[in-house]
């Protein structure tokens, strides 16, 4: 039962089921994720490990089971307080999802401005997140004009600026070529070592290897044992 | 809050054609909704100043001779809602007749007796020209043994004022099938909009925005959407009115009556409508496409 919550957890993740029509996606996942830790889930393409991400952020429910993050019971959340567990989260997604309409800027601004945070503070924020990500002098550039290496590091900086206690990044280096997978790895690092508690889902071997921490792996939907 | 009016502001100047479409539908609406607005006031102005000078006449019976005159006339003076009574015998009466046709003076040579009756003259208290409160004193005054027929000229203005009242009512009926049809249209163009930016909406709630603060800029737009649509609706109408209504007033007589413009609340409570309009619109859509 969920009265067992260790203190020092941070995610807590009890028999959870997610059935898409009749078909398991997730079959009695129990994971206990502490805080700071850095926590890698790895396994094939359909092996469940999006549909994980997706149960974390709310983007789908469980069909059966319990998930705890930061105290919260996500299947009693109200959809009022939904955004509230978001902003604990920084999400990268492995297609970026920045808005091609608007500029690097207002990509990464608008996870302060949706927390009413004030204009000057937001100009100061945001320009230090993307100068640590190497993207302050693309800030009036929009989306579609940068490479993919570049949107995932904005996409990171977004994901960061709000300071959440956890990121969570599905397959973030997935679609890029080695040297801006490395630039990416090395700040998801840099956030760890500030005491960001990392949920990583992947199937990149190389990334498993160089962020370190531990490897859950999933198998159609199932935590396999470790070996 | 600022940034909320800029991103609605953003959203009119990238979506000029959609916005520009339901302005003027609801511009349009308003001006057919105001348009009768005008027209029932100046009517009801029309009316209460044919209503306010209501003169009934009772004519005597042949037969009542001239002693008991004035003992009628304090009884008729003593009906409700009487404000004055005048007699006017029957050589006044050919007088007055022959006064008013001086230019037929040919139809008297031949006339070897007076035809008319004596009759009174009544005239109402102004607060009391209410059309039960005229026909109650008609009643009354007919049902007095010496008085012979009863008439007023306005006995036409209660069927008039019927018809105009049926007319008010389709009035209010076209007015309210056009402003919910503005309503659909502005729900329609958010909609639109909406779906052109449903991955920015839906990165948005992925990044922790609230609903509210998604849904703010789009209530913004439908307000100035409804605000702007009211006020071109009514400038237009009121350009109409200004040409119109010149040449109105020469056609018909300019002393009878004064053709006027909406007053300031009537104005202000039209643009409040279209307001509510755009508000309403944006709502309907809303609720639709941001359902948990």
């Amino acid at each position: 039962m969920i009265d067992t919550q260790s203190k020092n957890s941070i995610i807590q993740i009890f028999h959870v089921y997610k059935k898409y029509g009749g078909k398991n996606a997730l079959t009695d996942v129990t994971l206990d994720i502490p805080k700071n830790d850095s926590l890698l889930i790895s396994g094939p393409s359909g092996a469940g490990k999006t549909t994980l991400l997706k149960l974390l952020y709310l983007d789908e429910k469980v069909s059966a089971g319990q998930i705890l993050v930061d105290g919260m019971n996500l299947a009693r959340i109200s959809s009022k307080r939904i955004p509230f567990l978001r902003r604990k989260l920084g999400i990268i997604f492995q297609d970026y999802k920045l808005i091609p309409t608007k500029t690097v800027f207002d990509n990464v601004a608008i996870v302060l401005e949706a927390m009413g945070k004030q204009r000057r503070l937001i100009q100061k924020k945001v320009r230090s997140v993307l100068r640590t990500v190497g993207m302050e002098e693309r800030i009036d550039s929009f989306p579609p004009i940068l490479s993919g290496g570049e949107q995932q590091r904005v996409a990171v900086a977004r994901a960061v600026v709000g300071d959440p206690i956890i990121i969570l990044a599905d397959e973030p280096t997935g679609s890029l070529d080695s040297d801006s997978a490395n630039i990416i790895i090395e700040l998801l690092k840099k956030f760890h070592t500030r005491g960001t508690t990392l949920v990583i889902a992947t199937h990149d071997k190389e990334l498993l290897n160089k962020i370190g921490g531990r490897i859950v792996h999933l198998k159609q939907g199932c935590v396999q044992p470790s070996a | 809050m600022i940034l909320h009016y800029k991103r609605a502001i953003q959203d009119i100047l990238d979506h000029k054609f959609l916005n520009a479409v339901t302005i003027i539908t609801i511009a349009i609406s308003i001006l057919i909704v105001s348009a009768f607005a005008l027209f029932f006031v100046n009517t009801s102005d029309i009316i209460s100043s044919w209503q306010k000078d209501i003169r009934i006449m009772a004519y005597l019976r042949p037969d009542i001779p001239r002693a008991d005159i004035g003992a009628l006339k304090f009884k008729i003076q003593d009906f409700d809602a009487v404000k004055n009574v005048k007699f006017i015998s029957k050589e006044e009466g050919l007088q007055m007749l022959k006064d008013q046709m001086k230019r037929q003076p040919s139809l008297f040579v031949d006339l070897k007796e007076n035809p008319l009756p004596d009759a009174f003259e009544i005239r109402m208290i102004p607060t009391s020209q209410i059309q039960e409160k005229i026909e109650g004193l008609t009643t009354s005054l007919e049902a007095l043994p010496e008085i012979n027929d009863v008439e007023y000229a306005h006995k036409w203005l209660a069927r008039f004022t019927n018809i105009f009242n049926l007319f008010k009512l389709t009035g209010f009926a076209l007015g309210g099938l056009f402003s919910v049809a503005a309503v659909f249209i502005v729900a329609n163009t958010i909609r639109l909009v909406l779906y052109t930016r449903r991955e920015e909406v839906e990165i948005m709630r992925l990044v922790g925005a609230a609903d509210s603060f998604i849904k703010a800029p789009f209530y913004i737009e439908g307000i100035i959407q409804g605000a702007l649509g009211g006020t071109i609706g009514l400038a237009a109408l009121f350009v109409t009115f200004l040409i119109v209504s010149s040449n109105v007033q020469q056609s018909f007589a300019p002393d009878l009556f004064t053709v006027r413009f909406l007053s300031i609340k009537v104005y202000g409570a039209l643009i409040f409508c279209s307001t509510c309009v755009g508000w309403l619109g944006c709502y309907l859509s809303l609720k639709h496409f941001l359902k948990p």
